[in-house]
């Protein structure tokens, strides 16, 4: 039987490659931050107690690994689509 | 405890299921390729995948799992939400939309679209069947154990009926009806959770905290008049002084009163004696649940904080905070003490006796990470805990994008970018479920609802004490919880068997309708194999077993995904030897781990080969080497070939 995609889409390898570098570009991002966390816990568990206003650091850097993971992901999404947009126009041209 | 059914979890529960067999039905007629059973058609909206992509993660585990071990351990349980979420950026900016390019069915296909080896195709097929088993045990256990409390019938009445209706949801209409069913219960597991934490901060903290399904037992405190060694003297005369146990690390006193007997702790500094649960284990097998038998329901919830800003209860009036925001309950939790419980064993003539005992812990310790995982060397921890420890957050961190039932989502959209979009709704969704599990589960630990006998219903019982419409409804969706991820896991574990085994590696040639045929047999073999293996494994850790599949897939499925993706030299053998070595190694260690000597096969002063009992750090590792090494072995360059023939 055939091996092909179950759905047909337009390709686009340049397009296809710039994606899958910023994927990787903010992939390496946060998993600095989700390293530094970790880091933080193992090496300087004191760290996290640390009092930030209410807070201490674990609650606030839980929370910005959290909404961090949510702001990239967005952001990525808004310049792939942005993107695939752009290339859709030239290629009507 | 005793658990008392509500008519309305069961009705709410009974709809949920009818309208789930509904939509399985309603979808089967539509399903006749082997395109719409195994990957619906690849016709699925983003924004419903997205949403089913969370009703398919947000397991068990998630849901009941977390908010229990934040209620027992404070922070240290929420660093699973953090890992469980990190773990779809990966899935997000490296995963997705390759893997919709690449494959077709399943995620074998991915690795395979290269090669067309047949090695890759049964390596592939056993991980997704390995991986599969190991977290449908859990689900089926979990299943098992919800249904007592929740519709009160036994553990084998619960694995046999999710068996049922999960083998009827996937052998009617296979990823179609699978993914409605997880969209349906991963919208309305966040909006419940939603409410209930609403409802938890507009409650706020007490000392005795309001419940309507019970009052909160307020605890004892007996005066001590005089203390030596061997006897203690009580002011209350109810109460009769029996004798003085000692433990390694306390000293214990038995008491008496209305011929029923008690265990106290002894508080010397404050001269006063606290109260403890007990669970006797009697020499003729039946238990007492605090002195009495489980009928009585002596056996009492608890879980609160002692003092709110340094306020102490005064006699029968109780402290409170009054309504709190997302900020202000994490700044009085700080400013609190929270009595946690610790347990022990100890021996009393012939009876075994469990003895709970209050732990206060200050509520800056319960928001720092410590009380589960011992990472810090001044606190006693060795660096096979810190290895352990990292261990288990980098399995999270990239176990995700590696779980075979989470992979097959994304043949179910469209397009590359539909696939993408997907994603960020389930990161969306998910955000928002892990960041409530802190509050529902810090509600908990504070609520006076925790059951010391079983974690897992922290979740279910704090509904129940803000009202009975609510944990009907959080029931209800704590069940169907199960079946949402069951059917996933049963799809991916049927698409292995009969396309990548069946029709690709033994080449049966199967026409378009026999492999839906097939996959659809495959779905009640496998589903009754984990009926059988969920009643088999009735005592088992659940959660154990669900770090096990994390382990097991970022060791054995992420580094050939990822070097498929990103390195040009990566050959069919090095992707068969970097699947065979996560596999091995991973399972190895899991096998063989202090860990699961002493709590699975309960060998008892056996030291195990591996002292840690987390794999990733080492299969991850080992898995990517061997996949380098066999690759620049076998790697032809055709390149240098042409270039070679063109100077000769």
């Amino acid at each position: 039987m055939s091996h092909g995609p179950a759905t047909q889409w337009k390709e686009n390898k340049t397009l296809e490659k710039k994606k899958a570098r910023l994927g990787v570009v903010m992939f390496i991002i946060y998993t600095i931050v989700y390293a530094g966390f970790i880091y933080i816990n193992v090496w300087d568990s004191q760290l996290m107690r640390v009092a930030v206003g209410d807070l201490n650091v674990a609650i606030v850097y839980g929370f910005a690994l959290i909404v961090l993971a949510l702001i990239l992901a967005i952001i990525y999404n808004h310049i792939c689509t942005k993107a695939e947009k752009l290339t859709e126009v030239s290629g009507k041209r | 405890m005793n658990y008392s059914v509500s008519p309305g979890a069961v009705a709410i529960f009974i709809c949920f299921v009818i309208s789930v067999l509904f939509i399985s039905f309603y979808f089967a007629r539509k399903t006749k390729s082997a395109t719409d059973y195994y990957a619906a058609g690849g016709s699925i909206h983003w924004s419903v995948n997205g949403i089913a992509f969370a009703g398919d993660y947000l397991s068990a585990a998630s849901f009941l799992g977390i908010c229990g071990m934040i209620a027992t351990y404070g922070f240290d349980g929420f660093l699973y939400a953090i890992g469980y979420l990190a773990g779809w950026i990966v899935a997000l900016f490296v995963v997705a939309e390759p893997m919709k390019r690449l494959g077709k069915y399943t995620f074998t296909d991915a690795l395979d679209s290269k090669f067309n080896s047949k090695g890759i195709k049964l390596l592939g097929a056993v991980s997704t069947l390995l991986v599969s088993m190991f977290y449908l045990i859990p689900q089926m256990v979990g299943a098992g154990s919800l249904v007592t409390p929740l519709l009160g019938l036994p553990f084998e009445a619960g694995v046999v009926m999710v068996g049922v209706i999960v083998i009827a949801i996937v052998a009617t209409a296979g990823m179609a009806s699978t993914t409605y069913v997880q969209f349906f219960k991963g919208a309305l597991l966040i909006t419940f959770s939603l409410i209930l934490t609403f409802l938890v901060l507009s409650r706020g903290l007490s000392t005795s905290p309001d419940k309507v399904d019970a009052p909160y037992h307020n605890l004892i405190v007996l005066k001590v008049s005089s203390i030596s060694d061997t006897s203690v003297k009580l002011e209350d005369s109810s109460y009769q002084v029996i004798k003085v146990i000692k433990s390694k690390t306390k000293s214990y006193v038995k008491l008496s009163k209305d011929n029923v007997e008690s265990i106290w702790t002894i508080n010397a500094p404050k001269n006063i004696l606290e109260e403890t649960e007990t669970i006797t284990a009697l020499p003729n097998g039946s238990k007492l649940y605090n002195g009495e038998p489980k009928e009585n329901n002596k056996f009492f919830q608890v879980g609160t904080v002692s003092q709110i800003d340094g306020q102490i209860p005064t006699g029968a009036t109780a402290v409170t905070s009054g309504s709190l925001n997302p900020f202000s309950l994490i700044a009085k939790i700080s400013n609190s003490t929270v009595t946690r419980w610790g347990h022990e064993d100890i021996k009393d003539g012939d009876n075994h006796i469990t003895v709970y005992y209050q732990n206060p812990t200050s509520g800056k310790d319960i928001l720092s990470p410590g009380l589960k995982y011992k990472v810090d060397p001044a606190k006693g921890a060795t660096s096979t805990n810190r290895f352990d420890f990292v261990s288990l957050m980098l399995a999270l961190f990239l176990g995700t994008a590696s779980l075979p039932h989470v992979l097959i989502r994304y043949y179910t959209v469209p397009s590359p970018s539909a696939a993408r979009k997907s994603t960020l709704v389930a990161i969306t969704a998910m955000a928002v479920f892990y960041i409530l599990t802190l509050y529902m589960g810090l509600g908990a630990m504070t609520g006076g609802v925790l059951d010391l006998t079983n974690d897992n219903m922290a979740a279910p019982l704090l509904a129940k004490s803000i009202g009975i419409a609510i944990f009907a409804m959080i029931s209800a969706i704590a069940f169907s919880t199960v079946l949402g991820t069951v059917s996933g896991l049963i799809v991916a574990a049927s698409g292995a068997i009969a396309h990548d085994l069946m029709d690709r590696f033994f080449n049966l040639k199967l026409t378009d309708k026999k492999k839906v045929y097939a996959g659809k047999v495959t779905a009640v073999v496998v589903g009754c194999i984990a009926m059988a293996l969920g009643i088999l494994f009735k005592t088992m850790n659940v959660t154990v077993l669900v770090g096990w599949a994390f382990a097991i897939a970022a060791a054995a499925n992420f580094p050939s995904i990822i070097m498929i993706l990103f390195w040009k030299k990566t050959t069919a053998a090095g992707v068969i030897g970097s699947i065979l070595v996560g596999l091995i190694a991973s399972l190895g260690i899991v096998l063989f781990s202090q860990d699961t000597y002493s709590n699975v096969y309960r060998l008892v002063g056996v030291t195990a080969p591996f002292a840690f009992s987390n794999p990733a750090l080492v299969g991850v590792p080992l898995s990517f080497i061997t996949l380098i090494v066999i690759s620049l072995f076998t790697y032809k360059d055709s390149n240098i070939k042409a270039v070679s023939g063109v100077v000769s």
